[in-house]
């Protein structure tokens, strides 16, 4: 069930869409900023408020990188490996990070704190290698800050 | 020299706000060109200025204005729509434009949405761009409490609804079709042209899509003219350019400076060279769909034109080197991955080739390739090339690798023969 605030959320985006569908990557955002991912009940309820069936609506929230249709961490690590960073050391920082919290991309840590993502360039080539963790950006990454920018997510 | 663009950007500050960038000369271009200006007066003024597109492709942008539907019988609502969606690897320049100064940004779309009519405007904003999102959303407000946007815009009667949509991933969004797929909440594939956007886009309405860095260059050709315009840039180019370098040199950065600005000028001065102990073996001119070019193209100037002489294309502008010491064949497998992964799926070339590709890059790199690998690779960039697919996602993926394997042939061959990679065993 979505909550009351959510329902709002989405309506106030509806008012700013010509058709409800064209709303459906802001709503499932909304459904994700609290609950972290976009689970088959929610993604229902989304269907129901867009009048989009719900396989009409997963078409669209599978399509998306950034629309997770599988449970995340708290935080979500995003490792750019194109091609500047990956000439820069994305293999070596991948191992790094990889060996820290015993995870590989795809996976989210024990603890749930973390899950590690591979990202297409994140537009900060000349900050490489870069990351994201959540909305904020690091860059240049090197192995000797990895476990500072680490420890300021719980 | 001019850097009208970026004249207003103090880095690792805050933008400037509304009352700052009026006071600099900001929205002169809006009162002007709503107080003494037509529609066509615009369109005549960005045509003659010869402003080309900067999202990549170079395409004119007052000849893609003038296929948007004018006059009393043109559909009342249209659409102009700015291609913020910087997704190309190597490229970084719009982040720097969105961030440094969003109120230029908001000036150029009501220039851009006058000039066509719109009624209704859009920026398109790339994920991962939560700053740019943050500062634009702030700006927005001030232009509209300030009457530069919505109902009747400075008493001119002209309105002009602007709003943000942030993506959610995906590099195919950047496609400007693909982009209004993903505007109307569908999945981002291309859609087929004709009809082009212009006459049927959004909503099956008339739409612009143009690049951050062409809208803001529209205020500075509003105030200063055509042929001032001209004056700024090159001998075959129009306008400055936002130029970047990145990889293994000592500065990596932007840099306005005017259109057709030598290779060697951008990486040896701007970018201050190669880091110690590293030599330039080869530079990609404009992001990851362009071709390689090698340092006998170091006296290039970077235009449009020029750049394609070369044999690659300016793309973005914004400069990728490939250093002496890394792998050339792990950096093509790098950015075919990102194709692969990037692919949208629709059209089969793309979607069953890009993989293909991918897997066979990989055995190359990890000793596992062979002789005839090669002569499927050049096989498949005739394959996913110009003419065989639904947009230029495939054929920009081919292009580097075939370059490759031109100027890497003989580091093609050496994985092959010795089985394992070169640069791994250093």
């Amino acid at each position: 069930m979505l909550t009351e605030q959510e329902k709002q959320e989405i309506s106030e985006e509806l008012k700013h869409c010509e058709r409800p569908e064209a709303a459906a990557i802001e709503a499932l955002r909304v459904v994700q900023k609290k609950r972290g991912w976009v689970s088959d009940a929610s993604l229902r309820d989304v269907a129901a408020q867009l009048s989009m069936t719900p396989a009409e609506l997963d078409a669209v929230a599978t399509f998306y990188s950034f629309i997770f249709r599988k449970p995340v961490g708290r935080h979500v690590i995003a490792l750019c490996d194109s091609m500047v960073c990956w000439s820069l050391g994305h293999d070596d920082l991948y191992k790094l990070i990889s060996t820290k919290l015993g995870i590989g991309y795809g996976e989210t840590t024990g603890d749930n704190r973390f899950t590690l993502l591979p990202a297409s360039c994140l537009g900060a080539c000349d900050r490489a290698p870069a990351m994201m963790v959540d909305d904020e950006l690091f860059g240049p990454v090197t192995p000797e800050t990895i476990d500072e920018i680490l420890s300021k997510y719980s | 020299m001019e850097r009208p663009l970026t004249k207003n950007i103090r880095p690792n500050e805050d933008p400037l706000s509304l009352m700052e960038y009026e006071q600099a000369g900001g929205y002169r271009a809006v009162r002007t060109m709503l107080s003494t200006m037509s529609p066509q007066d615009v369109q005549v003024q960005v045509k003659a200025s010869n402003l080309r597109g900067r999202g990549g492709a170079g395409f004119p942008t007052g000849m893609k204005w003038s296929f948007v539907p004018m006059g009393e019988n043109a559909p009342k609502q249209k659409y102009f729509i700015v291609n913020a969606d910087e997704m190309e690897p190597g490229a970084f320049k719009d982040r720097y434009l969105l961030e440094g100064d969003p109120h230029q940004l908001i000036e150029g779309i009501v220039v851009a949405a006058y000039a066509i009519q719109a009624s209704h405007a859009y920026i398109f904003l790339r994920q991962g761009y939560g700053r740019a999102e943050l500062l634009l959303n702030k700006a927005i407000a001030e232009a509209y409490e300030n009457k530069l946007l919505g109902e009747n815009i400075l008493g001119s009667g002209f309105s002009l609804d602007l709003r943000i949509h942030t993506s959610a991933g995906r590099y195919i969004c950047g496609e400007e079709t693909a982009l209004i797929n993903a505007l109307e909440g569908k999945r981002a594939t291309p859609r087929a042209k004709p009809p082009f956007p212009q006459v049927s886009g959004l909503w099956g309405r008339p739409t612009v899509v143009n690049n951050v860095e062409t809208v803001v260059n529209l205020p500075h050709i509003v105030n200063n003219g055509a042929d001032w315009f001209k004056s700024i840039g090159g001998i075959n180019d129009s306008g400055t350019k936002i130029y970047g370098v990145s990889g293994r040199v000592r500065n990596p950065g932007l840099w306005e400076l005017p259109m057709g600005t030598m290779v060697s000028d951008l990486i040896e001065e701007q970018a201050g060279g190669m880091m110690d102990g590293y030599r330039l073996r080869a530079f990609m001119p404009g992001g990851a769909s362009t071709d390689f070019l090698t340092p006998d193209h170091m006296n290039v100037r970077m235009d449009f034109d020029s750049v394609m002489k070369a044999g690659s294309r300016m793309g973005t502008g914004t400069i990728t080197v490939l250093d002496d010491r890394t792998c050339p064949v792990g950096f093509v497998h790098s950015l075919e991955k990102f194709f692969r992964r990037e692919s949208c799926g629709w059209c089969t070339p793309c979607r069953e080739g890009l993989p293909w590709i991918e897997r066979t890059l990989q055995a190359i790199e990890t000793g596992k390739g062979e002789m005839s690998d090669l002569d499927l690779l050049t096989e498949q960039c005739r394959l996913l090339g110009p003419g065989n697919t639904f947009c230029a996602l495939a054929p920009g993926a081919v292009e580097p690798l075939q370059s490759a394997l031109k100027y890497f042939l003989e580091d093609f061959e050496s994985h092959i023969n010795n089985k394992h990679c070169p640069w791994k065993s250093i």
